[in-house]
């Protein structure tokens, strides 16, 4: 016991004597809290419009009109043809155009229906998939409106509408803060415990003080202790800073308890702590380590639901999901931060990260060796 | 008892047809208390050979023994009897020089205070800077702090792999005395170097170059096996000379040596002929002496045959 605790003390004099990393420890929470949530918002807004109005009425007025005030899109230009609407779109001037043909006050009153075209710029997918969505919303609003206009009360409407409302549960605002701010911290989390755990046992490997350590007789677990706990704490405070952060700047208080998050952090902290350790005894520079743990956490992000939703995936990116902690972690987070899930909700997750941190420590601790 | 035994250990590196032999079973024993040096050029094996006994490395065939302990089974009971300071300087670049003394001293489950008298002598010399960073110090105080680090749990061998290597002059000599002392407290020391002038600081000394043992004797041995004459010649104009010589087929050999070029005739010729032999090359100013080998004459021998 003493031995491991003069490792520890040791490994918390370097890591508190190496400034770069402890700035970087505490104001990378900061930043990524700070700027990302702002940044990844899903809401398009001031998508550009360019309309072409062949009818030149008061409907199609009442139209564009109605578009430009809902606040989603802005008119970028009335073109005079498609043509030229379609250039405004190629110099990327414009996201979406939406045509009036002549005679459509016309049409609409007399044949009680009219036609519209609307056309997307679909290089960015998603603002093309919402603005269409949007427009198309406004339309059948402003469809609805007409119509209201010209049925007179009583008469029953003889058109069958249904119209939905939804109502937003757990995160009542559709506030993307909510949704972004518990991942970004499980992202830190992460990059705490796999990136810096690794390259701290590498940098061991590089300068050549593991030679020394393993001619000692120090127990092999001893030293990975004497390794993980200090990055297990330090994932735990970079937890605890950055959940005071969302307090303040996003006011988002847990509707969980603390309890929960801190448990199931813990777990996690171990799982991937397990996954930084592997990666240290398979590298043997710095450079080696930070290309793998940079590759691993691509794919955790990317495939760990942050951004894009897990269920929207193909079924076999579901699978490698199902690999990835990072996934968990999120999945949690949310649970407990906006739902308020209780231990005995998420306890399915819990003994999943605890099954990786069971295995991914096991093959660490079988691959690391104290000889050649 | 021998403190370290090794029998026809054999290593190599790599695997098919990229197959480089560091050791080629070499067999050597070391007595108790000794100051034995090898000495090898680089990539002679020296570092293959002390990662083996400091149970770091296992090797493909072949026995060794620490202290009594078989490296690869007993190998728990070496780390606790050893010391090795890799050549490379390995001790905690961000820990103070005091720290890093504290930290190997309770990793071996002992206290500076406990083993002071036997690293007083190096580490009074450095106690002065005890609250700087290692990263901070001189080449030789680093390698003072490193030789302390090794020896702060008593260790019964110690294995020092070319500790010499880019140390100024002073400070080499400096460690040898060091060196000397730690003999005379008992302890068994392997060091390994590439400088030959070192060979004669040592009780006995194993020449090892491509992963296997030349020689291994006594300094004084070693130079008692060089029979043949040798001669020291002197003109001025060394690079013609050298040249020259080397082209005559009845030189043995010629190398550069100081000021002098030191030259090994053939059996059947003396002085005289060499004397001939210059002239003939009109060099008017030569000198020719004969000169009784030296430990660096011996191994540039034994390593040309």
């Amino acid at each position: 016991m003493r031995s491991l605790r003069f490792l520890l003390q040791k490994e918390f004099r370097q890591i508190f004597r190496d400034p770069a990393i402890l700035r970087v420890i505490f104001i990378m929470p900061v930043i990524q809290l700070l700027i990302l949530p702002w940044a990844a918002d899903y809401e398009m807004k001031d998508i550009r419009l360019s309309v072409i109005d062949q009818d030149h009425s008061s409907y199609s007025q009442k139209l564009i009109s109605k578009i430009t005030s809902s606040g989603y899109f802005i008119l970028n230009d009335n073109s005079a043809s498609y043509k030229d609407a379609l250039n405004e779109i190629e110099h990327d001037y414009s996201d979406l155009v939406l045509e009036i043909p002549p005679s459509f006050e016309k049409n609409l009153v007399k044949e009680d229906e009219s036609k519209l075209f609307m056309a997307l710029n679909a290089i960015n997918g998603v603002k093309a998939n919402l603005g269409g969505a949007y427009l198309r919303s406004i339309i059948q609003d402003f469809n609805k409106e007409v119509r209201l206009e010209w049925i007179q009360f009583p008469r029953f409407n003889p058109e069958l509408s249904i119209e939905v409302t939804s109502s937003n549960w757990f995160n009542p605002l559709m506030n993307y803060k909510y949704f972004m701010v518990p991942g970004i911290l499980v992202i830190l989390l992460t990059m705490v415990g796999s990136n810096l755990a690794a390259a701290n046992i590498v940098k061991e490997k590089e300068i050549g003080t593991i030679e020394q350590i393993n001619v000692t007789p120090i127990k092999k677990y001893h030293f990975i202790l004497g390794k993980l706990i200090p990055f297990w704490i330090l994932g735990l405070v970079i937890l605890t800073f950055g959940l005071t952060i969302a307090r303040f700047a996003y006011g988002i208080i847990p509707a969980g308890s603390f309890l929960t998050i801190y448990i199931f952090a813990a777990v996690y902290l171990l799982a991937i702590l397990g996954l930084g350790l592997l990666i240290s005894t398979y590298a043997a520079n710095q450079q080696q380590s930070m290309l793998l743990s940079f590759f691993m956490m691509m794919i955790f992000i990317l495939l760990g639901g942050l951004y894009t939703s897990i269920d929207s995936m193909p079924e076999w990116a579901q699978w490698i999901t199902k690999f990835n902690p990072v996934s968990y972690f999120i999945n949690v987070m949310r649970m407990v931060v906006l739902k308020g899930s209780s231990l005995a909700d998420i306890k399915e997750q819990l003994f999943i990260m605890m099954g990786f941190a069971i295995a991914l420590n096991g093959w660490a601790i079988l691959s690391y060796h104290k000889r050649a | 008892m021998s403190a370290v035994i090794v029998e026809n250990i054999i290593k190599t590196y790599g695997a098919k047809k990229n197959v480089v032999t560091a050791l080629n079973d070499i067999s050597f024993e070391v007595k108790k208390g000794e100051l034995f040096g090898i000495i090898g050029p680089d990539g002679a094996g020296k570092t293959s050979l002390f990662r083996i006994l400091t149970t770091l490395l296992i090797a493909d065939k072949g026995k060794a023994a620490v202290d009594g302990f078989d490296v690869v089974k007993d190998y728990k009971e070496i780390r606790k009897r050893v010391g090795y300071m890799p050549g490379k300087f390995s001790l905690y670049q961000d820990l103070s020089v005091e720290e890093n003394l504290e930290f190997f001293a309770t990793i071996f489950n002992t206290s500076i205070e406990q083993n002071y008298d036997l690293i007083k002598d190096i580490y009074r010399q450095i106690e002065p800077f005890k609250k700087r960073k290692a990263g901070k110090l001189s080449g030789g105080m680093k390698q003072k702090l490193a030789l302390s680090c090794a020896l702060i749990h008593r260790p019964s061998v110690l294995f020092l792999d070319e500790p010499t290597t880019g140390v100024d002059a002073v400070s080499r000599k400096e460690f040898w005395e060091m060196l000397k002392k730690l003999k005379e407290q008992g302890i068994t020391i392997l060091v390994s170097t590439p400088y030959m002038d070192e060979a004669g600081l040592c009780d006995e000394v194993a020449l090892i170059q491509t992963g296997k043992i030349l020689s291994i004797n006594t300094p004084q041995g070693i130079i008692k096996d060089f029979k043949k004459p040798l001669w020291a010649v002197k003109s001025s104009d060394m690079l013609r000379l050298l040249n020259e010589m080397q082209a005559l087929d009845d030189v043995e050999d010629i190398y550069p040596f100081g000021e002098y070029h030191h030259v090994l005739l053939k059996k059947e010729y003396g002085r005289e002929q060499l004397v001939q032999w210059i002239r003939n090359y009109s060099h008017e100013d030569a000198v020719v002496q004969k000169v009784e080998p030296d430990i660096e004459d011996c191994f540039i021998s034994l390593m040309k045959n």
